[in-house]
Parts: structure tokens; sequence; C-alpha cells
């Protein structure tokens, strides 16, 4: 199948495009166009160029992985355009076909998956205190560090229920939960999306001489994504 | 120009009046875990009204879709679980915690109108990872859409006004309202999103003054894999450091935030900006506490700072406190409530 016509097939392209006539309204708005190289009105007019050839081009770029998704771009559209959600669905296509590990953001997706999806099915959050590790974390600064090594007796301090059963926050979310979270991910194509960033990525850490056979060379893999290095 | 700021009929919102199913935010669980607390217990014990917190509610996975981690298909099972546990427990009005899931949980039922089939879609997956069934709630808010319809309410029973209680004069106060509670749907935030009203009424009725300056509506920089990846850190960075030069000749007394993670980032750069170019964004080279909202509720209505957990902010709150004349034991900020001290030091806080 085409590129364009199989990117057209996600239900989101149609909420975000409708004939942009390239007003630039957007870029005036958007952050990424304002501290990096990104362009929203051009991204959206090479979509809907729909040359083939230019889409493989910027789904292998880093270009599609520079935008924040304030969305600042949808209040702003005069036809209610939406380029925030039109890199979701190149981004996913980006990551289908396993383009994604062309660019050094793109590859950066590996260490979101791990993280992220890790966390959601580990223990129903997306975010934890024990992932915040301060070391990683710099700009966080000093008290949340102190937070973190003394995290058991300041989160019931102000009244969270940490880890533990109940309700209240950051409970520990029960077992039967995270297995449905767990049936979910396998239902809906989170878990089989998952397996691809992890396949396309273990094969982009061979080309670069990563040794994958050992699991501290997917680690150092994961490092070097997560800190620009490659 | 006053009656740009009155809120135009397109966006005034419906907020339920009670009866709620809460969801909470994965963000201000870690960051602003007395937030949270303090929400519930402003509404049921200030305002007497009943919210449910549901042990079997999870992330709404909102961070990992933004992040690009997972399909749009596994998110909107994910909250269509969250509808099925409110409608099992008898309830009909949701409330997030969350910005990022608020937009997420309207983006999803705005799509299901739009395309009836992908509802129906949603509806097989969920059965059949499930065995559950769901109820699209009767109203959707943000949790501050709650605190500001009882703004007045909460204003009859404020102990510390937003005043300066040296001067008498109103505190400046900064609010940020975070992206996605009105940008995407301008109509589902009170006052939409060029005049959004959902901070600033409640700044005005507890006696405060509000700050409108050039980059108000301007993003804090989160971008998701923009701060998660350590990488890309700059791009978060430069965002709340515009937003702060931008604010610096209003001298503000406070920042508000709506979205959790906003609060944590107008904190925290504030501390790596002064580490990383020695400067600072308040009056005369001071740092510009940061509250939620939930916060700057609590202590109108005379909450224990220590207790909604103040003392976890990077940015010292103590010169706001004194400034507002709020009466705190200042050797209970590292202890627990038995008075031992948590940890072997105290930790140091940006002023």
């Amino acid at each position: 199948m085409q590129l364009h016509e199989l990117i057209k097939q996600d239900i989101r392209y149609k909420e975000a495009l409708n004939a942009c006539m390239n007003c630039g309204m957007c870029t005036a708005v958007c952050p990424a166009a304002e501290f990096s190289d990104y362009d929203p009105r051009i991204l959206l007019n090479i979509v809907q160029s729909q040359d083939d050839d230019a889409l493989e081009k910027l789904l292998k770029s880093d270009y599609i992985w520079l935008c924040g998704q304030c969305m600042s771009c949808k209040t702003r559209c005069p036809r209610g355009n939406v380029p925030g959600l039109m890199i979701n669905v190149l981004r996913r296509y980006s990551q289908e076909l396993g383009y994604f590990t062309e660019s050094r953001r793109g590859r950066q997706q590996y260490a979101l998956h791990k993280v992220l999806n890790g966390n959601v099915l580990g223990q129903g959050y997306c975010i934890v205190p024990e992932a915040v590790k301060p070391e990683l974390h710099p700009e966080q600064g000093p008290v949340w560090e102190w937070v973190y090594r003394n995290k058991e007796e300041l989160y019931d301090r102000v009244g969270a229920n940490l880890h533990k059963p109940g309700a209240g926050v950051l409970r520990q979310i029960d077992s039967g939960s995270l297995a449905e979270l767990q049936a979910i991910y396998d239902q809906t194509g989170a878990t089989e999306m998952g397996k691809k960033i992890e396949d396309f990525s273990v094969k982009k850490a061979e080309q670069l001489g990563y040794d994958t056979d050992d699991e501290d060379g997917m680690e150092k893999y994961f490092m070097d994504v997560y800190q620009g290095k490659i | 120009m006053q009656n740009l700021y009155t809120v135009s009929k397109d966006y005034r919102k419906e907020i339920a009046d009670d009866k709620y199913y809460y969801a909470r935010s994965c963000i201000r669980q870690n960051f602003f875990p007395g937030s949270e607390v303090t929400f519930l217990n402003i509404l049921k014990k200030d305002l007497d009204r009943d919210v449910f917190d549901d042990p079997k509610h999870t992330t709404c996975t909102g961070i990992a879709y933004h992040s690009d981690v997972i399909p749009f298909d596994t998110i909107q099972t994910v909250v269509a679980r969250h509808f099925a546990l409110m409608s099992e427990n008898g309830y009909e009005n949701f409330i997030a915690s969350c910005v990022t899931s608020f937009g997420m949980y309207i983006e999803i039922t705005e799509t299901w109108k739009h395309f009836p089939e992908q509802l129906e879609l949603i509806r097989e997956h969920l059965k059949k990872a499930t065995g559950r069934e769901f109820m699209i709630p009767k109203n959707i808010a943000h949790t501050s859409d709650i605190v500001y319809k009882y703004r007045m309410r909460i204003a009859e029973q404020m102990k510390y006004p937003l005043v300066n209680a040296k001067t008498g004069q109103p505190l400046k106060v900064v609010d940020h309202i975070g992206c996605h509670y009105a940008k995407m749907f301008p109509d589902k935030g009170e006052g939409g999103a060029e005049f959004t009203q959902v901070l600033q009424g409640m700044i005005k009725a507890w006696g405060g003054a509000t700050v409108d300056y050039p980059e108000r509506r301007h993003c804090c920089g989160f971008g998701f894999r923009q701060y998660l990846v350590q990488a890309n850190r700059g791009y978060s960075v430069s965002n709340s450091k515009k937003k702060f030069e931008s604010m610096q000749p209003y001298e503000p007394d406070l920042i508000v935030a709506n979205c959790p993670g906003c609060a944590m980032f107008m904190d925290r750069w504030q501390y790596t900006l002064n580490e990383m170019q020695g400067t600072r964004y308040g009056a005369s080279d001071t740092m510009i506490p940061v509250l939620t909202y939930e916060e700057m509720a609590g202590l109108v209505l005379g909450y224990d700072p220590w207790d909604m957990g103040l003392q976890m902010h990077q940015v010292d709150v103590t010169p706001l406190l004194d400034k507002m004349g709020v009466k705190y034991d200042p050797d209970g900020k590292y202890r627990t409530r038995t008075g031992r001290p948590i940890g072997s030091y105290t930790p140091q806080q940006s002023r």
C-alpha cells in the first residue's frame, strides 16, 4: 500500500487535516518552532502533498519527534487543523514501519517505551517516585533528592498511602487491576507495538555495534539514546 | 477592557454540583501528594460533597500516549474502563486531577461523537479484555473546576486572604492554566483558551490580583518526550524561561498552576535556571513561590502548610506564608507528625 494511503487509515488523520492553506498561524504559536528547526506548517504541507518519498523521508527524520504536544496549534488554526495530532499519526507509522530507528530522536522511543510501559504495566502509574532518580534528574534539585531518600516517612507525613493496599495517593494498584491493564494492552495492540519498538531497536543496536546478546548491551543502548549519545 | 475578562456564554461550562468519581493524577501524586489529600479534605469537610476515591482506578496512560508508545485504541479502552468503574460505583460525574487526563477524557468522548463506530469498537475491546461495560459520564470536569465552582463558599470560610498582611495590598498572582485544559477544546474550559477563568476566578474571590503578562498562555515546556528523555530537556527549560522573563517585570508574589506537571516545572526550572545562569525572576532578586490551586485554597482556608506538603517544593514558600500572615510551625517543616526529624539532614530550598 502507498504510504499516504496507509497513514490516512488512522481516524486522527481526518480530525487533523482539512486542506491546510499554509497561513502559518500554527508555526507562529508553536513552542517547538521557536526552540528548534520544527515547523508545523511545513509538516502539514508535506502530508497533504501525498508525496510518498517525502513522507518516508519525514518518518525517518528527527523532524516528527520535535513537537511537544502542547496542541497550541489546535487553538489557533482558522480551519481547525491539528498538526500536533498529525504528529501522533506520523509517529505511529514511523514505529510500525521501523523508520524511527533511523533518527537520533526517533531512537529515544526505546527508552520511553521501556520506562513508561514498564511503569504502567508493573505499577499502574505512568510515573512513580522510584523512577525519578536524582542522578538522572539533577534539575529536580536538592529537595526532591531529600524526598526521594525519605519517601516512606514523607509521603506518610502528607497523608499519602505509598505502595499500600486501599485507596489514597500512590496506593498499591491491586493485581486484578494490573491484569486488566495487561489484557487491554494485549487486546488493543499496545503489546504488539511495544514488541515492534523493542525488535527494531535491537536490530539498530546490532547495526551500531552493541552486544545485544548481553543484557548490559541493551542497557547501554537505553542510556545512550536517553542521553542523546547516538 | 473589563468585558474581555467576563465569561462569554460560549465558554461557560456546565460543572456538576455533587457526587463525583475522582480520577487521580500520576504527576500530582508523585510531586504534590498533599494537594490531592487537601482537595478531598476541602470537598468532604469544608464543602460537604460526595466524592468517591476508587482504589481500582489506574493511570489513564496519557503520558504514554502523548509520548507515542501506546496506540490510540489503548488509551481509549483504559479510559473506558475508568468510566465502567464510575458507573459500577453508582456515579455519573467524572472529575480528573490531571490536566493531561482531562484533555484525553474530552478528546476521547469527542472522538466517539464524531466516529460512533469507534465507540462501538472500544466497547468491544473493553468487554473482551475485562468483561466490563461502560456509560459515558453525564459531566466531565477538571478538579479545579469544582474549586472554582465553590470559590465563593470557600471565600466565606476564608482565614487568610491573598493579601499582603502588612500593607493590605492584594497579592500579585500569576496563573498558569496548562495547555490541555482548554487549548484543544476551548468550550470545555471555563472562559475558553484565551481568557480562562478557572484560576482567575479563585484568585479574585480570595482577595488577590491577577497578573496579565504577555506569555501568560505559553506552554510550560513539559513536552512529554521533551522532558522525559534527558537529552531533550533544553526544550522544556527554554519554554519556562520564556515565561519567567515575561512575568518578571510585574514582580509577582506567587505563581499558581492548574496542571500538576506545570506546577512542578515552574518550581524546578527556577532552581535550574539559577544554577545555570544565576538568575531569579521575582522582586528584589528572589524566586517566585509556586502553588497548586489546591494548596492555594488550603492556605486560604487555614490548612497547615506542612500537612499539605509545601516542604516538598524546591522554591521555599515561607516568604509567601509570612507575606500572607499565615501562622505555621517553622520547626515542623521537616518533621513527622510526632515531631521526629525526617531523614538525617534538612534539604536546601531555593529563595
